[in-house]
């Protein structure tokens, strides 16, 4: 090509970091017309979008378009006019591209919150002003801190309704960021908005001079995004053996996958797990091309001086920092599916790239959310439950804790018989240290919920 | 109260961070390699298309230096732009790929399939597409759908399971948590399987243009016999245009997605460059398939159900 120079320009200006978020709301907070006036202040909605919607509003008797048609893509969420099922939307400025996970908020779909959450950096709960921090508030700050979302958002939305006023404001940011922080939540950010009137979401506003603060969409293209990953320790779960057995690449055998955490460099001395086995870091082929250091979370394929015996599942770790492996796994869970887990259940177990059986030895307690009280040994988990479970596995699984990461210390429980995706596991204690002091008392005097 | 923490950090000043495309093309080569790691047969959707184009690089650079893991399958509408047929010729000699071709015109010919009164092949697709699928025993059939493409997309998982029908049932998706994907699916069943989900038509063309891939020629501006329908510019054919008072005329343009002629329309143009094409996505006011594919245009819920009958 003639204008590589030219090309290159146009990739740079494209080379913007990427910010993975949710929004949790309840039914009428205003979630749609947040999302509304995001995307469409941002360009993301076309204009043939808009037509549509249009469209469709006119053909419903609505008069103004209902910017909740943009956002509720089945035909059952447009004829309920409610979002049953996560979907993800896509926005750039500048500054940042943003993939927005949109999630439901009734309470029976729980599950798909903890699906929005699972892969965001970022959680915006919105809040009615007119009504303040409400159960399903509290509800969403639990999902945030239980998934480990590393940053908050307070929309308190709808400050056209209540005058503006600084002091309901304040008084709702207190309840919200001190019940959060009891919670482990690291970092809040509350934000006075009105979705509709456009105020603080995109451009400051006018109406609120007493708030100095960014907008929501300012603190989503500086909320720092990447976390040091030099702080972390390596883990690498092979997900596939490359080897070509061609004349050109005889001998070529590469470990390929996607670094869960840390950073690798040529030379790392490594141990394999299950098995234990040492070898050090010959190459690091990063897509293509060699190079002497990866961190995550970039798909890489990695060659070792020994010719070891290692396949899918097995996790490469720095030697240094590799993790122990057990076959009892205590971790806090989200049931998904509709059929409920029981004590006995023998299920599949997927950690990274790993899938074994387990079976189900216990089920000391189940949350309920909305205030945190424990109740001890429920007999079974049903649709959208938190609660604490113990598993036995059939082989050794070197799983993190989730609070040292999200990548190696969740796993999936899979029902063997039709593949159902069951319950989505957190390994270790549910909430961070600051939970113990602040949550507020168990209903009672037992002792089954250890955060 | 804890506030924002003002940090304008740049992307440059982290030695750790990776740019948006990076991202996601870290993302999408894991979910190639979960896909290779564990299921039997899987098949690439390949059309010739740009969204597949860059699927298969990727899948190139998944299992370098071996070669792609899987076959190819064209679901062939009978009415392909020749520049696309050539091209999906050309790549697919180039890697030494096998291709599986789904002809619908073969089964309008053995008359299990007939011909819509509008001429439009798209939505004919299906049935050849789960004929193949079910023939070759395929269980993991990737497709270059992005969920920005379509609200019914958006709502889409990565891995998406299809019954012995083909079928999609919207409500019954598995939730898709973390990064760890689901494949599991009884005999019969098969999933579908999206790695460039996450990816805009401007990701797309950002991507192309970094990794100097080529493309068809209709993808940049030429000039063209087209004729106007339904509010778009179609390019003549055995297809079925122009008709009566259709009148042909010649015009500079392209094409923003590629599919059976019948239904995708051309775009006026001046962009002959990739950096050209690229400016004028991200000043364009239309998406990619309001401007260019009628079948979506048939309802609010076209891509819905056509998605439940087992379309990709």
């Amino acid at each position: 090509m003639s204008t590589t120079h030219a090309v290159e320009g146009v990739v740079d200006a494209g080379a913007t970091s990427l910010l993975r978020f949710a929004t949790a709301g309840s039914v009428d907070d205003g979630k749609s017309t947040l999302v509304g006036r995001l995307l469409h202040d941002s360009k993301s909605v076309l204009a043939d979008q808009l037509e549509a919607v249009e469209r469709a509003s006119l053909g419903r008797g609505q008069e103004a378009p209902d910017l909740a048609l943009l956002t509720d893509g089945l035909r059952a969420e447009r004829e309920q006019g409610i979002t049953i099922d996560v979907a993800y939307r896509y926005f750039a400025t500048p500054r940042r591209r943003f993939i927005l996970a949109d999630t439901p908020g009734h309470v029976q779909y729980t599950r798909n919150m903890v699906t929005g959450a699972s892969t965001a950096e970022l959680a915006v709960v919105l809040v009615d002003a007119r009504n303040g921090v409400v159960e399903q508030t509290r509800r969403h700050a639990a999902v945030a801190a239980l998934l480990r979302v590393p940053h908050v958002v307070l929309a308190v939305n709808k400050m056209d309704l209540v005058g503006y006023e600084e002091s309901v404001f304040a008084a709702i940011a207190e309840e919200f960021t001190s019940y959060a922080a009891s919670l482990g939540v690291q970092e809040i950010t509350a934000i006075p908005i009105s979705a509709l009137a456009g105020d603080n979401v995109v451009t400051a506003s006018a109406n609120m001079d007493w708030y100095g603060g960014p907008t929501v969409l300012e603190h989503l293209e500086t909320v720092p995004v990447v976390a040091n990953p030099s702080d972390d320790p390596g883990r690498f779960p092979v997900q596939y053996v490359i080897r070509p057995q061609t004349a050109e690449h005889p001998d070529y055998r590469g470990y390929a996958g996607q670094i869960a955490s840390g950073v690798l460099r040529v030379g790392d001395p490594v141990t394999v797990l299950p098995s234990g086995r040492t070898s050090t870091i010959e190459a690091i082929d990063a897509l293509g091309q060699a190079v002497d250091v990866a961190w995550a979370p970039q798909s890489v394929t990695l060659r070792l001086t020994d010719d070891l015996d290692i396949s899918r599942g097995d996790l490469i770790a720095p030697t240094a920092s590799a993790p122990s492996a057990s076959q009892d796994i205590e971790a806090t869970v989200c049931h998904v599916a509709d059929r409920p887990l029981t004590v006995g259940h023998r299920v599949l177990l997927k950690h990274t790239t790993r899938t074994v059986k387990a079976i189900v030895k216990d089920i000391p307690s189940r949350l309920t959310l909305d205030d945190l009280s424990q109740h001890p040994a429920p007999g079974e988990l049903a649709a959208n439950d938190i609660g604490r479970i113990v598993v036995r596995t059939a082989e050794p699984l070197a799983l993190d804790a989730y609070a040292d990461s999200r990548r190696t210390g969740s796993f999936l429980l899979i029902d063997p018989a039709d593949g159902t995706t069951l319950t989505a596991g957190m390994a270790g204690t549910a909430f961070a240290e600051a939970a113990a002091d602040a949550a507020p008392a168990p209903e009672a005097d037992d002792d089954g919920w250890d955060f | 109260m804890t506030t924002a923490t003002v940090a304008t950090e740049a992307n440059g000043d982290n030695p750790y961070a990776l740019s948006h495309l990076d991202a996601l093309e870290s993302e999408a080569v894991h979910i190639f390699r979960e896909v290779a790691g564990e299921f039997e047969r899987p098949v690439i959707l390949f059309s010739g298309g740009k969204d597949s184009i860059v699927m298969l690089h990727l899948a190139l650079k998944a299992f370098a230096p071996a070669p792609v893991p899987f076959s190819l399958l064209h679901v062939d509408t009978g009415h392909n732009f020749p520049e696309v047929l050539d091209y999906r010729d050309r790549t697919v000699e180039r890697h030494a790929l096998r291709l599986h071709v789904a002809s619908v015109q073969d089964f309008i010919d053995r008359g299990e399939l007939r011909e819509r009164p509008d001429g439009t092949r798209n939505p004919l697709q299906t049935v050849p597409l789960l004929d193949a699928i079910e023939k070759n025993r395929f269980d993991a059939v990737f497709g270059g759908g992005r969920r920005d493409e379509e609200k019914a997309r958006a709502k889409e998982r990565v891995f998406s399971l299809r019954d012995e029908f083909g079928g999609w049932d919207p409500r019954r998706q598995r939730p898709e948590l973390w990064q760890l994907y689901n494949g599991r699916h009884s005999p019969g069943e098969h999933v579908r399987v999206f790695p460039l989900s996450n990816w805009t038509e401007l990701d797309v063309w950002q991507y192309i243009a970094r990794e100097k891939i080529e493309l068809p020629a209709i993808y940049y501006a030429h000039e063209r016999e087209v004729f106007a329908r339904s509010g778009m510019w179609l390019a003549p054919g055995e297809w079925g245009g122009p008709k009566d008072g259709e009148t042909l005329e010649t015009r500079l343009v392209r094409y923003r997605t590629v599919g059976d002629m019948s239904c995708t329309g051309a775009v006026d143009s001046d962009a002959d460059t990739i950096e050209a094409v690229i400016a004028e996505i991200a000043a364009s006011r239309l998406t990619e398939r309001g401007a260019t594919r009628a079948d979506d245009k048939m309802s609010e819920a076209a891509m819905e159900d056509r998605k439940r009958e087992g379309y990709f």
